[in-house]
């Protein structure tokens, strides 16, 4: 087996200076009855060339957004990104690490670490940064509990603009921890009253912007109320790019600002691995979950970078820990500093214009198809239009003409009563020819 | 010896006449200022073109201030994370014997696996009839972790074994639950040894933790858990092969007594690394664990994820868990996201769960077979059982020089009055040139030393490891405190301040204040 180094005859004298005569006495702790005298029957060992085959064929049976008009988003988008952040993050020293636990030789994954809580800080415009969750929903969910523990208060409001997968998993997170949630209708035109929603027993209120339906929201008057009442204000986003278009959440109020970094440095990889952001306000930290790096000096008075604030962790603390969070997304982390760092200011606020811009053409040809409609008066570089008929069959019928048209609201939200509705996603990625593609073949389908 | 130009070509012996340099670089160790420090505002790596022109849809929203984002160009940034990747320790580098943290080889086959357009540039929300082949593969994978566990379902969305415990629990108060039990049954039992993971989960999903104590030869022992048991008991957590590197040797009728009580038995699978092949969790009576894939199915850690923790689980459980989960149809595959008018509980994330790492976990797998994996857990205990058989005589073995799985337990009783701590012992194999083992974890013994060598080792390589932790060791037995006060000497950086880090917060670059001002605000 290529992967293994030992060959028998290091095998037997290993047992030997053990001072064994066969493996299985290594094993003598198991229940006799129980270990297994033949390998489970299952396939056995390959070479790489029939991994790659078998693993091509599974491959070849899906359809690649860089292969097909792709229109596809609402929580996940699909962006260039340089090759030059591939090359990097595939780096041994990067990719074959631990987490930092012996500062003095990971300072390459710390100050990584420290360069992405800046970035991070600065987008949101916000105080601080850890050094990432899993991704953008379950950094929602452990953002309520967080503002549980600030508040003191078990009670969360959720706009029904924010992500449905994000909502369930905030609300199966409380169900089990027997927090209280309310969650708002599905807010398609951005209308909802959430003001009337906030009292004194509410421990925060979680607004998404730009919202599922693509809708950017003012969190200015939402956040003035929630301080009024002691409450919190979390702004979610899940297309990090939004955020060098519009004023930041950090501007408007907002305490815990929390989202999905996938579309800088990563790929859409079916729905994971993802990179959560996740930043507050200084007076905060104490109460934040994951993982930390700060700025330290090291025996000869030089700059370094260590794991810090530890006692809030699980590894300290056990059950009286802020989160049972251990592993965070450090890979897909550095992959978005990296692209960060290529983009730099004015990339990036070049790259959000071209984002825009593609939608706004995008929303002037669909508005010229017969029988649909853009729902959105403002948008970023996604929004929700109304088509005759079933969105579900309008998507898949556009898949059999070889075109990703986006997703239905149905598919996310089923039972609602919202079956005509379908999220649609432009990014720079997108060329004239893919939006006309789209516009003769939605004009084919509705 | 003067090479045909009159340029000398041998060097002369000057000792170790080390001096400070003008960069503060040390040969091909280069001190690397932060991002924040050599970007630009107005620099940019990546060519784009400025959109024609167009009437913006913002609305009043848009930015319009400054965020503050440097950047650099292409080849200022490759040079800037390949130096820092320079100052990190990484298995493909050298031995990594973190205890309990499985560093094996990480083979990159599978990293181009995960890599294939078809795996990598799927949307996860893109029409189910587009994406067959990405649910044959989850199902694929799904089906080889329930035959090594001989389980009856296995959730596949958590994104890491935290995450995977947080999913199994989950499933075990939603079952207490369906039974009409959960105001009763509020206690989770949780050994001394455990991973700080598990009683963080327990809390997290409103269980009130009570401790197991360990028994003298380091394992759980039926008598304490009997002890404990009662009507209130929800569950028992228990890593297995346990953090000593033990395995619990009484587990079966550890089950018992749970299942007998009407309680439920979670397995910590972190370690399943040392038994994949030998031994089927299902077979020991266990009714949910975690497979953390990037320890037993080795995708890479990546300086701390990303991970992902799919949980097996026994047909006592298998109705609860979360959405989303696949229906097979033939060879067409449904995915179930809806979790209305089933007994699922719920949703723990967005989306299906780490496509990138099983596309990984299962290239290992298929490249292993069911040959492959017995014999890489096999060696797996035998380096294992090799580093304790060799170095049993200089330090301390806390339970008894008795065979052990993946990872051998060493303790700091040896260390006693050499004036060297297991911190000072660990430091100093980093100018050895090696990972220190895990330290100070588990917390039952006394600076306990956790290593944990893995089957990537040739035997070759675990000889140079063992000699040199013999060196380390008689010389901290003989005295010589110097090697190990003030180690590492050779690293990037000496010891840390982790005090002052903690104490003011330094978490973030800020732009520093102009020298005038700074000047002023001392005075």
């Amino acid at each position: 087996m290529r992967y293994l180094p030992l060959s028998e005859d290091d095998r037997a004298g290993m047992l030997a200076r053990i001072g064994v005569s066969h493996v299985d006495e290594l094993f003598a702790d198991v229940p006799t009855h129980l270990l297994l005298k033949e390998p489970l029957d299952l396939p056995r060992r390959k070479g790489e060339l029939d991994v790659a085959r078998q693993l091509g064929r599974m491959a070849a049976r899906n359809v690649a957004a860089s292969s097909v008009p792709f229109f596809v988003g609402a929580g996940a988008y699909k962006h260039h990104v340089p090759a030059t952040v591939d090359h990097l993050v595939q780096r041994s020293e990067f990719l074959t690490s631990y987490t930092p636990y012996q500062p003095e030789i990971s300072q390459g994954t710390l100050q990584y670490l420290f360069e992405f809580q800046t970035q991070v800080a600065l987008l949101t415009g916000m105080d601080v940064a850890n050094a990432s969750m899993y991704d953008g929903s379950t950094g929602t969910a452990e953002a309520v509990l967080m503002a549980h523990r600030v508040t003191r208060r078990k009670k969360a409001v959720l706009s029904g603009g924010l992500h449905p997968h994000y909502a369930e998993v905030v609300r199966t997170q409380s169900q089990l921890a027997s927090d209280e949630v309310v969650t708002l209708d599905p807010d398609v035109g951005a209308t909802e009253d959430i003001l009337a929603q906030i009292d004194d027993t509410t421990s925060c209120v979680v607004v998404q912007t730009p919202d599922f339906f693509g809708n950017p929201r003012d969190l200015t008057a939402i956040a003035e109320k929630c301080h009024a009442n002691g409450a919190l204000l979390i702004a979610v986003f899940t297309e990090v790019i939004s955020l060098a278009a519009l004023k930041s959440p950090g501007a408007m109020g907002a305490d815990i600002v929390v989202g999905e970094g996938q579309s800088i440095g990563n790929s859409l990889n079916f729905g994971g691995p993802y990179v959560g952001l996740f930043a507050t306000r200084t007076k905060y930290v104490r109460q934040m979950p994951g993982r930390l790096c700060g700025e330290t000096l090291d025996a000869e008075g030089r700059r370094g970078f260590v794991l810090t604030l530890s006692t809030r962790e699980q590894h300290i603390r056990r059950d009286k820990a802020t989160s049972n969070i251990c592993t965070n997304s450090g890979l897909c982390a550095l992959a978005f500093t990296i692209h960060m760092t290529l983009l730099g200011e004015a990339g990036l606020k070049r790259l959000a214009r071209i984002n825009h811009a593609h939608a706004v053409q995008l929303s002037g040809l669909l508005t010229g198809v017969k029988g649909v409609e853009v729902l959105n008066p403002t948008f970023f570089n996604e929004f929700t239009i109304r088509v005759p008929g079933k969105a579900v069959d309008v998507v898949e019928k556009l898949a059999a003409k070889g075109v990703l048209g986006g997703v239905p609201v149905s598919r996310v939200l089923p039972g609602k009563g919202l079956d005509d509705l379908i999220i649609v996603a432009n990014t720079e990625v997108n060329t004239d020819e893919d939006r006309a593609s789209f516009v003769a073949a939605l004009k084919e389908v509705v | 010896m003067l090479n045909n130009q009159g340029r000398p070509t041998t060097p002369k012996d000057t000792g170790s006449a080390a001096h400070k340099t003008f960069t503060g670089n040390r040969g091909l160790q280069m001190e690397e200022a932060l991002l924040f420090e050599s970007g630009r505002l107005d620099v940019t790596g990546v060519d784009l073109d400025e959109p024609a022109p167009f009437v913006s849809r913002l609305g009043a929203l848009e930015r319009h201030d400054e965020i503050g984002l440097p950047g650099l160009s292409e080849p200022e940034t490759m040079r800037h994370y390949v130096r820092l990747s320079q100052k990190n320790y990484a298995i493909d580098s050298g031995l990594y014997p973190l205890g309990s943290c499985t560093m094996k080889h990480n083979p990159r086959l599978n990293e181009s696996m995960a890599r294939l357009p078809g795996f990598a540039d799927i949307h996860p929300l893109q029409p189910q009839s587009t994406v067959q082949g990405a649910l044959a593969l989850i199902e694929e994978l799904a089906g080889w972790l329930m035959t090594l566990t001989n389980m009856e379902a296995v959730a596949m969305s958590p994104k890491a074994g935290a995450h995977g415990e947080y999913c199994g629990m989950a499933a075990i108060k939603a079952a207490i639950a369906a039974k009409g039990e959960g105001a009763l049954r509020k206690v989770v039992l949780v050994p001394e040894s455990a991973h700080g993971t598990n009683p963080a989960t327990a809390a997290a999903i409103g269980f009130e933790v009570r401790s197991v104590p360990a028994g003298a030869d380091g394992n759980v022992h039926p008598d304490a858990v009997r002890a404990l048991m009662g009507p209130d008991v929800a569950a028992i957590m228990l890593t297995n092969p346990n953090t000593c590197g033990l395995f619990e040797r009484e587990i079966v009728e550890i089950a018992q007594i749970l299942h007998d009580g009407g309680g439920y038995f979670y397995c910590d699978g972190a370690n399943f690394n040392a038994i994949v092949g030998k031994v089927r969790p299902g077979d020991l009576g266990i009714d949910a664990m975690h497979i953390n894939l990037h320890k037993t199915f080795s995708t890479p850690h990546g300086g701390g994820g990303p991970g992902a923790g799919p949980v097996v689980l026994s047909s006592r459980l298998a109705p609860f868990a979360p959405v989303p989960f696949i229906k097979r149809d033939g060879d067409t595959f449904a995915l179930v996201e809806d979790a209305s008018g089933t007994q699922a509980l719920g949703r723990l994330t967005a989306f299906h769960g780490q496509m990138g790492m099983f596309v990984r976990a299962l290239s290992y797998i298929l490249s292993h077979g069911a040959d492959g994996l017995k014999q890489a857990s096999e060696d797996a205990v035998l380096n294992a059982n090799y580093v304790r058989a060799r170095l049993a005589d200089l330090m301390s073995l806390p339970f008894g020089n008795r065979p052990c799985m993946h990872e051998v337990l060493f303790d700091d009783t040896w260390l006693k009055d050499t004036g060297v701590t297991t911190l000072d012992f660990a430091k100093a194999m980093i100018d050895e040139g090696y990972h220190p083992m895990t330290m100070y974890f588990p917390l039952v013994v006394h600076g306990a030393m956790l290593i944990e060598p893995t089957e990537s080792e040739s035997l070759a390589s675990l000889e140079l490891f063992i000699m040199t932790l013999r060196d380390l060791a008689m010389s901290a037995l003989r005295g010589e405190t110097k090697r190990f006060e003030g180690a590492p000497f050779y690293a990037p950086r000496n010891r840390l301040d982790e005090t002052r880090a903690a104490r003011s917060p330094v978490l973030r670059w800020t732009k520093p204040a102009p020298i005038v001002e700074a000047k002023a605000a001392a005075e």
